[in-house]
């Protein structure tokens, strides 16, 4: 329970995967224009995280270790996804057409989000069992989460202000970004001892 | 368009990094020394020639409705062939690079390319586009991991060069420097471009 509990906060704030190992950039930077967007994709990022995890993990441990083809790592990992993706969307659509109307445009974009690929491959080679992955999944899309709320709150400011013409859009995001790396770095030497 | 002209294009017109703005992850996470920079450059160089050359060839055949599944399996042979091949010659150079070489599959301009480009174009213009593109991929990790491993650590390509009257800067081979780094420098990419229509 402790060590769940490590993992979580670890991921979620101590090593956030968008502000410490630059894993999700694009969506970060792309759809952090406005709030309730920003909201809509990290649940998204949250949802499929964690099932990927969950997928991945036993494809990894039935499929691959059994049968001793590990190195097809990436391929199988990479085709996964792209499946659940298109597994959820189907779910989705039949089962809440809210929730589709909020999630419905994010997840295709899910598919080449690097973070959901690096959350499954990072399980893989920590060794961690099931229990540990699905909680590694859930916390890393927490994490994304709120660096990508945090951006599209702190952009929703930035319209009214007097940015110069050549900083406007990415240049100053890249910025904000790094002051927020700088403020993540805070949590750092958390668990050290 | 000739051979050169699509060669030059992704070198400095569509320049990947700073012109169209892609594959952010790597280019920010790698750029703590020029050499993981100038590694990770040619790895995704290779999988672009790689995955350019065979889409391109395939392009007639792959059907339009599974073009994207056909594109990933393709990119991902390639990650998996140079990610076995680092792992085997240049073991240091692996482990730095660690998770972002198996993540070279869900580089942007790696599907870009093969969307936009390879997927429509002839074998040999393929070859180019991916060849320009590469070189100015590694050109940019190159620039920004110059400019974060002199503030960072003081020293270019591991020799040391300021550290007899210059304080390093931590900061900046850690993950703020990197955004820092990379937002002046897009921010001084669009002067330049705006000052000279």
């Amino acid at each position: 329970m402790e060590n769940l509990f490590v993992i979580f906060i670890t991921v979620f704030l101590v090593n956030n995967f968008v502000l410490a190992k630059f894993l999700g950039l694009c969506p970060f930077l792309g759809v952090s224009r406005n709030l309730k967007s920003a909201s809509c994709m990290g649940l998204a990022v949250v949802f499929v995280m964690t099932i990927a995890s969950f997928v991945t993990w036993c494809v990894n441990e039935y499929v691959l270790v059994a049968y001793d083809v590990a190195y097809l790592k990436t391929i199988v990992f990479i085709l996964v996804i792209a499946t659940l993706v298109q597994f959820v969307e189907l779910f989705i659509s039949k089962v809440s057409p809210t929730l589709q109307r909020v999630l419905g445009i994010y997840l295709p974009l899910i598919t080449t989000n690097c973070a959901v690929l690096g959350v499954c491959i990072l399980n893989v080679q920590e060794g961690f069992n099931l229990p540990e992955t699905i909680v590694h999944g859930f916390a890393a899309g927490l994490g994304f989460t709120l660096a990508i709320c945090m951006m599209a709150g702190i952009r929703e400011r930035l319209e009214f202000a007097k940015v110069p013409v050549a900083m406007q859009g990415f240049p100053i995001s890249l910025i904000v970004g790094s002051l927020m790396a700088l403020s993540f770095f805070g949590f750092q030497g958390f668990f050290a001892n | 368009m000739g051979f050169s002209a699509e060669f030059q294009k992704g070198i400095f017109k569509d320049n990947p990094t700073f012109r169209l703005v892609l594959g952010i992850c790597p280019t920010l996470a790698v750029t703590t020394s020029i050499k993981n920079g100038i590694g990770m450059g040619l790895a995704t160089t290779f999988v672009l020639l790689g995955s350019n050359i065979f889409i391109s060839l395939l392009r007639n055949f792959i059907p339009d409705k599974i073009r994207i599944p056909a594109f990933i399996v393709i990119i991902s042979t390639f990650v998996t062939l140079i990610d076995l091949l680092m792992a085997a010659y240049v073991t240091e150079l692996h482990e730095a690079l660690g998770i972002f070489i198996p993540l070279i599959v869900v580089n942007c301009i790696i599907m870009g390319r093969a969307e936009a480009y390879a997927s429509r174009s002839p074998v040999l213009l393929s070859i180019a586009d991916a060849l320009g593109m590469g070189i100015g991929f590694t050109l940019s990790l190159s620039l920004i991991s110059f400019i974060r491993e002199l503030l960072g650590s003081g020293t270019v390509l591991g020799y040391n060069v300021l550290t007899s009257f210059y304080e390093p800067a931590v900061i900046m081979i850690l993950p703020p420097g990197a955004f820092l780094t990379m937002g002046l420098l897009l921010g001084l990419f669009n002067y330049i471009s705006r000052r000279k229509p």
